[in-house]
């Protein structure tokens, strides 16, 4: 099990040393988007051991709307971090919405009522971790994935962003921070892709997992890109991109600038 | 350029006149206009707590950020609290724009206590109407009598998402005209809405500040690409204003602007940076410009007929008779032709082409297949 920083880590700035360490800051909004032939999910995975690993002791609040508990429980484990503990002692909030729908028809607004339903789930998985023993930790929302409540809110973009900003106004007034899991390739290019820019805009990180460009690799299965958008919240400015392959492995994640692994 | 931004939204409007507004216009590829806006505001809001503006308060529609990220921003920038406490009100439309943290809180109980908030929080912001009277209601707050305050929209695009746009565009044209609104800027995300959107809100500014990249990405530049040129275009890019003058006047500047520790910083452009610019572009195997030799050069070439301009008449062939031709007598072509050889044999040292067309029958530019009768 590797506990030391990886490239990934250094460059969402989770370095930092001592008790804290190892979680995003406050505020940050990280958006990770991928593509069919490269799935981003092991990202989503990194991040959520990052935040309940012994180093940092935050708390993850998991909106899972693609895979059931068992799936992200066997996958958790085999990189070094039990979750159903972590579920008992109330640091990690698994919020199943596998099944759920807001049929329109039935009651009017719906996707509204649905979602504010959920909003308080969040709220409430808050209070919670803000009460116990780990008042002072830090919380990250984690949303797997966004394009699922999309179709879960019947298409209607605003309704998808209105609970963005909701959760986005939790990271601003507590220690809070938002990972979200997106889709690029399933808006249609003619059409300007409208999520995705104002996503863009929201976040401070932007990861995006690819494919390599030269095609399939035995040994490199792909590569991420990572922006980050500079704020003077930290008396310093610095935005940058890099640039870095991945190999994903049973216990982790292996990943290297190009051309440096012999 | 930027100074005479900040002058002009300090001075303010005049009597009978709409106030100066300013719009800052951003897109993915330089969303660099959170920080123009924020340059500016911060630089209204010293003028308003100095007293050295018209407006005597500033009132700031926060929709993308929270009131306290702007309370912190102002403090970073040097303003006194007292005096922002006294010149500054925050409506917070960030918090609970929609009143679901309300709702949650009605519906779990009314021993709960109320979430931490600002003072002046909008619940409904879909609900224009509602939000043009708390933001005069709040601009009333600093005046005895009838002193002028600035309005400050972080961004409409957050409006645009919640509203039509003809409510949004009645809303600023309202506080535009309002009397006692001084001045007002707001910040505007181009790619998210329609190109008409962004022209209704420009037509309604008399000045539009657009954030640009250094360098546009084209849509070659695709992928992870497309998210490295992001990262490279954040740091530094153009700003391109245009001022419109009450008679109508248009000025156009372009600047240049760096985001460095302190915030952002603009200057003029300079003449390397162009050159920078125009050599980075276009990565071409061969050369779209001229040197100025060889612009010498073409100048200097004479076209066909260029040396009839001369005085003399111009005369240029188009396949028909030419106009002191056709005044001639057809049947007398053959006299003429005659005398025209005649002619020629006598200047035979001149050495003139003269043609004579083999029949008047025929048009001059027939498309008519001339073996078409032709039985093979």
């Amino acid at each position: 099990m590797n506990h030391s920083p990886n490239l990934l880590d250094e460059a969402l700035g989770l370095t930092g040393r001592g008790f804290g360490g190892g979680a995003l800051s406050q505020g940050r909004v990280v958006l990770v988007d991928d593509c069919v032939e490269t799935s981003g999910a092991f990202v989503l995975h990194h991040l959520v051991k990052r935040a309940l690993s012994p180093d940092s002791g935050g708390t993850v609040i998991f909106i899972a709307l693609s895979h059931p508990f068992s799936h992200y429980d066997r996958i958790l484990r085999k990189l070094g971090c039990n979750l159903s503990i972590h579920r008992e002692h109330n640091r990690f909030h698994f919020v199943d919405m596998l099944k759920v729908e807001f049929p329109n028809e039935i009651q009017k607004n719906a996707v509204e009522h649905g979602l504010v339903d959920l909003y308080s789930k969040i709220l409430k998985a808050v209070e919670v971790s803000s009460s116990g023993d780990y008042s002072r930790a830090h919380i990250s929302t984690v949303i797997d994935d966004l394009s699922i409540l999309e179709i879960v809110a019947h298409g209607s973009v605003d309704h998808v962003l209105d609970f963005l900003h909701y959760c986005i106004t939790l990271t601003s007034e507590q220690d809070c921070s938002l990972v979200i899991l997106n889709h690029e390739d399933i808006y249609p290019e003619m059409e300007a892709p409208r999520l995705l820019s104002h996503l863009i805009y929201l976040a401070d990180f932007v990861i995006k997992a690819e494919p390599l460009v030269t095609g399939i690799a035995a040994d490199v299965h792909g590569q991420l890109t990572v922006l980050k958008k500079g704020t003077f919240n930290d008396s310093q400015y610095t935005d940058k991109a890099s640039n870095f392959h991945f190999q994903v492995k049973e216990n982790g994640v292996e990943l290297f600038f190009p051309g440096t692994r012999c | 350029m930027a100074e005479s931004i900040c002058r002009s939204l300090r001075d303010g409007s005049i009597e009978g006149e709409h106030s100066p507004a300013l719009t800052i216009k951003d897109s993915l590829q330089s969303h660099a206009g959170t920080h123009a806006f924020n340059y500016f505001l911060c630089s209204l809001a010293a003028n308003v707590c100095a007293g050295k503006s018209q407006a005597r308060g500033l009132v700031i529609v926060a929709f993308s950020q929270s009131p306290s990220f702007y309370l912190s921003l102002l403090k970073r920038k040097g303003m006194d609290a007292s005096l922002l406490a006294k010149c500054l009100l925050i409506l917070d439309c960030y918090s609970d724009p929609l009143g679901w943290k309300e709702k949650i809180r009605q519906s779990s109980g009314p021993d709960k206590p109320a979430f931490k908030d600002s003072d002046y929080v909008c619940r409904d912001v879909k609900d224009i109407t509602k939000l043009l009277s708390a933001i005069l209601e709040l601009g009333k707050g600093f005046t005895e009598g009838r002193a002028y305050f600035a309005v400050a929209i972080d961004s409409v695009s957050s409006m645009l998402k919640h509203a039509s746009l003809p409510s949004i565009a009645g809303f600023i044209s309202n506080l535009r005209s309002h009397a006692q609104v001084s001045s007002m800027l707001w910040l505007l995300h181009a790619d998210l809405h329609e190109p008409r959107s962004t022209a209704v809100l420009e037509y309604m500014s008399s000045i539009v500040a657009s954030v640009e990249p250094m360098v546009e990405i084209t849509d070659g530049q695709k992928g992870s690409d497309n998210l490295f040129w992001l990262g490279r275009g954040l740091q530094k890019g153009r700003f391109h204003v245009r001022f419109k003058r009450r008679n109508g006047r248009v000025k156009l500047f372009n600047e240049e602007f760096h985001i460095e520790h302190t915030g952002i910083t603009f200057s003029t452009p300079s003449s390397e940076n162009i050159v920078v610019s125009q050599t980075l572009l276009p990565k071409l195997q061969f050369n779209l410009q001229l040197s100025e030799k060889e612009r010498a050069d073409r100048s200097r070439v004479l076209l066909p007929f260029e040396h009839q301009g001369n005085g003399e008449p111009i005369q240029i062939y188009d396949g028909r008779r030419s106009l002191t031709e056709s005044n001639t007598d057809l049947n007398g072509l053959q006299k003429h032709a005659l005398s025209v050889e005649m002619e020629a044999q006598r200047m035979q040292s001149k050495g003139e082409i003269h043609y004579i067309r083999d029949s008047d029958d025929e048009q001059p530019d027939s498309d008519e297949d001339p073996d078409d009768d032709l039985d093979i």
